[in-house]
């Protein structure tokens, strides 16, 4: 069930539609540089669902960034469907953590807008969006704004609106980390339907073990600073899945599991984090 | 019915509050009546409502206000529109060329503070005793506001958007139309409306001043007779451009901005 740390698992063939090869961050700080990711490699399979988890401060964010072309100054490769990318790819849909949805386009017109930058004439564009609306369950809040939505609903419409554009790798870096529990069980659900469906190959960012569970066929664990691919863990829970699979005793073995290599890391990241508030608490005091 | 909502004052319970604020008014000038008409204010200082409202239909038929009126409306609307055009252009320009930004941006702050009304003679100079001279000062006196907002409104619309907007590989000028200009519109409308204000005030002030052109030049005209509660009879219309103004500019975001 676990296996080493090693991108060429057995899961992981040669067919794989994303290869994230040997990256390395380093970001420069007023303490000196710190290496944020450190060699990380990683290949997902097409239709692959695959979480990297780790504790704050592994380095998730910025691994997200480097895939998702956001972040050029890196060492090492990704390659897209054999194609190495060095900046945004319309091969790559991109889900934020933060609320993205533009407050000034009504649902429809934020679904659309990857629609409308291919110059798809405005009555098709609009009919693609109401199916990706449908999608995520928002049927009938078509003309609504996104200010008029809860947390998760605007989350769904920036999801909807990454879909509609139709990617071939969805990346998600922790898109429901700021909703309740039951909301976010939910939208897993919702989630794992549209993977499902669409057999769309995903690769989310999260520091939450049971969303990660819930959701993947692989995880990877990442250690804390810097960071690095600790583990592997091939997760091998029947498919389709809902978030009723949190009560079997198999997802708490994964829960048990994932957490017995997280705990260490995140223990490391804490005392890191009081020891930096003491030193800035010393120096402000003297 | 619980006894809480039986209680509740009567604006609790319905009363628009443009009435609470039409109430107010009338209190404040049934107040200022009463404490000249009992002495305590001196009336040959602050004239009583009741003349001031007594000598609107003097001022409309005896001192063409509606023509100083819609010169001064003009005006304003000219500077207005020329405000909207250079200063969001300007604010634009600043955030997209960083050293025009470093190389502007105190100046044109220090620009905002400074009392450049006083500049008059100067335009008078350049353009003559013409709506022109007003034109441009109200335009000048404005334009830092205009370009601060637009520049604060762009420099801070939220990362994650424009983000996205990379994400989908936008050209800059599709990061810009699409995602900056939209996001940073509400602040931009903060700048037009204040800019306005400072227009508003440094054309009227400046035909006060040159004694030529709209509403100040009346104002300036009634004071030299000492004909107090026409003055403040004008002073009124000058509020009426400004309310005309900010009426209209509301009108105008909310057409751009339905959601809000």
């Amino acid at each position: 069930m676990l296996t080493p740390a090693n991108p060429t698992t057995q899961a992981a063939a040669d067919d794989a539609i994303l290869v994230v090869d040997n990256i390395v961050v380093r970001f420069e700080t007023p303490e000196g540089p710190i290496v944020a990711v450190d060699d990380v490699s990683l290949k997902v399979k097409p239709g692959e669902f695959l979480s990297v988890i780790g504790p704050s401060g592994c380095g998730k964010s910025t691994l997200f960034n480097v895939v998702g072309g956001l972040l050029s100054d890196h060492q090492g490769t990704v390659n897209v469907a054999g194609e190495t990318i060095s900046g945004p790819h319309q091969s790559i849909g991109m889900v934020f953590q933060e609320e993205s949805t533009f407050p000034w386009r009504t649902v429809t017109d934020n679904v659309a807008f990857p629609l409308e930058l291919t110059g798809m004439p405005k009555a098709q564009r609009i009919e693609r969006a109401r199916h990706f609306i449908a999608l995520v369950g928002l049927d009938g809040f078509e003309n609504r704004y996104p200010g008029e939505l809860s947390g998760g609903m605007r989350q769904r419409v920036s999801l909807a609106r990454t879909l509609a554009s139709e990617p071939k790798i969805l990346l998600m870096d922790e898109p429901f980390a700021a909703l309740d529990e039951q909301t976010r069980l939910l939208l897993g659900d919702k989630v794992l339907q549209i993977q499902q469906a669409l057999k769309q190959t995903t690769l989310l960012i999260t520091h939450n073990i049971t969303e990660a569970v819930q959701m993947s066929d692989r995880i990877v664990v990442m250690t804390y600073r810097p960071g690095k691919v600790k583990r592997i863990v091939d997760i091998d829970l029947p498919r389709p899945r809902t978030s009723e699979i949190v009560g079997s005793e198999a997802f708490g073995r994964y829960v048990a599991q994932i957490w017995a290599d997280l705990r260490e890391e995140a223990s490391r990241g804490m005392r890191d984090e009081e020891k930096h508030t003491l030193e800035h608490h010393k120096g402000g005091a003297s | 019915m619980t006894d809480a909502t039986l209680t509740r004052p009567a604006f609790r319970r319905g009363v628009p509050p443009q009435l609470i604020g039409l109430g107010a008014l009338v209190a404040f000038f049934l107040t200022v009546e009463l404490l000249i008409q009992i002495g305590v204010i001196n009336r040959f200082i602050v004239p009583p409502p009741s003349d001031v409202i007594g000598s609107f239909g003097r001022v409309i038929v005896e001192e063409d206000v509606f023509g100083r009126f819609l010169l001064t409306l003009s005006e304003c609307l000219i500077a207005g529109v020329l405000l909207t055009v250079v200063g969001v252009g300007g604010g634009v320009l600043m955030h997209r060329y960083r050293l025009l930004q470093q190389a502007c941006e105190t100046w044109v702050a220090a620009m905002a503070s400074a009392p450049i009304v006083l500049m008059y003679p100067l335009f008078l100079v350049i353009f003559g005793r013409s709506m022109w001279t007003m034109i441009m000062m109200g335009f000048v006196a404005a334009l830092p506001p205009v370009i601060l907002k637009t520049l604060e409104g762009l420099s801070g619309t939220r990362k994650v958007l424009v983000n996205v907007g990379r994400s989908f590989n936008l050209t800059p000028s599709q990061q810009f139309w699409k995602i900056l200009f939209p996001a940073a519109l509400p602040t931009i409308f903060v700048g037009i409306r204040l800019g306005l204000i400072f227009a508003l005030i440094n054309i009227v002030g400046v035909e006060f001043l040159i004694n030529f052109g709209g509403l100040g030049q009346l104002i300036n005209e009634l004071a030299e007779r000492y004909d107090l509660p026409g003055t403040y009879a004008a002073i009124c219309f000058v509020i009426l451009v400004s309310i005309l103004f900010f009426m209209t500019l509301e009108k105008i975001e909310r057409w751009l901005r339905p959601f809000d």
